[in-house]
């Protein structure tokens, strides 16, 4: 079923998706990766709070390429989430409602988005310059030092991810293979 | 004998960079371009589709293809009549790679200490691997790999007993571990033979061959026919969201080995396959 969303997303839209619905997303959504990951993590162990206020919001597992002159953004599609799975349990357990990338994710990160409600879309991996036609608008937020790693906020208009986790614990890339299996 | 200054080698490589991460070479364009007939799935289809028009607008905008513009694999194969002048080799290989990541607004993913992780903010060391061959030219080869597929790639230590059966079995086993996280559809280099390091580097030669072309040795060509029906047969799809089209090629390269070995690299590679030669 093809969806269109506005972020911030609810627990009611999320409850509502299941694995496989095609979905555009519009609004803000937020970047971060590896390296801003494992600096959001130390932070919250300190004690300290967060750049962003993850709330409701959505993580594009994205670094893109810089942005030519006259640009919003370069080249950008999303990385592997799998090594992100150490820190999202933490954020989803936060707030965090949703997270776009691609690739397989651990239990611990499937379960948390189950009980938080949350969602995991993928990006077709590879089609960064498709992509990036969907940003209109993009700004450091936070660790700037970071270049491709730093948080960014976007603005994205019908960005297009499929849903793979849902909030029922489904899982596309577990069903959708048996089926043309030979 | 015949002398080259090595800004030839800085110049090229500036420019390979820049043009291969905005448009792949004419096999795997033709490869993905046809993609899309043989997938049953409508999702599958769907998901091709969105990488063709990736393409064109990589390339009519110039917008790299994928935002992991890789690091840097140079194969340099120097002829050995050839006297290079005007400075040392490797570091004209370097300054290349970084005049065209920077300058070709191509992302810098390189990090300086595998455990500091700092990143060196220009893409260099470049991954260079030299050979001296017959000749008076120069013949550069560039891959800029990404970390998705590389990250899913494998070397097994087999046993001869094993032979070609467990060759298969390795292979199909690496590409169903990878999933959806190499980006599918893939192109899988296979390298069979040699040392713990030279099947590594075959497998990632075999990957720059003309992703259309198949080897020379009747068997090894057969083994690639097979293992390209095998893994398209596995049901993960393009994106891995199900569906035929799951590898695009198959290249396959052996070299001679130790009587108790038979070494298998296997280096994946998701569909932005980059490859890229030019002779000086």
């Amino acid at each position: 079923m093809d969806i269109k969303l506005n972020t911030p997303l609810t627990r009611e839209d999320t409850n509502k998706l299941t694995a496989g619905d095609y979905v555009y997303l519009s609004g803000t959504i937020y970047t971060a990766r590896d390296a801003a990951h494992a600096r959001m993590n130390e932070t919250l162990d300190k004690g300290e709070s967060l750049p962003v206020d993850w709330k409701n919001n959505i993580v594009y597992y994205l670094g893109p390429t810089p942005a030519r002159p006259g640009k919003v953004i370069g080249s950008a599609g999303p990385t592997t989430a799998s090594r992100m799975d150490k820190y999202a349990p933490r954020l989803l357990d936060m707030g965090l409602i949703g997270m776009i990338g691609k690739g397989k994710r651990t239990k611990e990160v499937l379960d948390a988005v189950v009980r938080n409600g949350g969602v995991y879309f993928a990006a077709v991996g590879g089609a960064g310059a498709l992509l990036s036609k969907c940003i209109k608008n993009a700004e450091v937020v936070a660790y700037d030092d970071l270049g491709t790693e730093a948080i960014r906020k976007l603005t994205v208009e019908n960005l297009p991810v499929i849903v793979v986790a849902d909030s029922k614990g489904n899982n596309l890339y577990e069903t959708a293979t048996e089926k043309y299996k030979k | 004998m015949r002398e080259l200054d090595v800004k030839e080698i800085t110049c090229a490589l500036r420019e390979m960079a820049i043009s291969i991460n905005h448009e792949l070479s004419p096999d795997m364009c033709e490869l993905l371009n046809n993609s899309d007939k043989k997938e049953e799935s409508p999702l599958g289809k769907q998901i091709l589709g969105q990488l063709k028009e990736n393409m064109q607008i990589a390339k009519d905008e110039m917008i790299p293809i994928c935002q992991d513009t890789g690091m840097a694999v140079v194969f340099a194969e120097i002829g050995q009549d050839v006297h290079l002048v005007g400075g040392n080799i490797e570091d004209a290989i370097n300054e290349g790679i970084r005049q065209g990541y920077v300058e070709g607004f191509l992302r810098k993913s390189v990090v300086a200490d595998p455990i500091q992780r700092v990143n060196t903010k220009d893409n260099t060391p470049a991954v260079i691997h030299y050979s001296i061959v017959a000749g008076d030219k120069v013949k550069l080869t560039l891959s800029p790999k990404g970390f998705g597929s590389e990250n899913m790639s494998k070397v097994y230590m087999l046993k001869p007993a094993q032979g070609i059966e467990g060759v298969k079995e390795a292979v199909l086993t690496a590409v169903k571990e990878a999933g959806p996280n190499a980006c599918p559809p893939i192109v899988v280099g296979v390298g069979i033979g040699g040392t713990f390091e030279k099947c590594a580097i075959l497998a990632k030669k075999a990957l720059t061959r003309n992703a259309l072309s198949h080897n020379e040795i009747p068997y090894v060509k057969e083994l690639e026919i097979e293992l390209l029906e095998k893994i398209n047969n596995l049901g993960i799809g393009p994106a891995g969201l199900g569906g035929r089209i799951t590898a695009l090629a198959v290249n396959v390269e052996t070299y001679p080995t130790h009587i108790a070995g038979l070494p298998v690299g296997i280096n994946i590679c998701c569909h932005v396959n980059r490859h890229i030669s030019r002779e000086l």
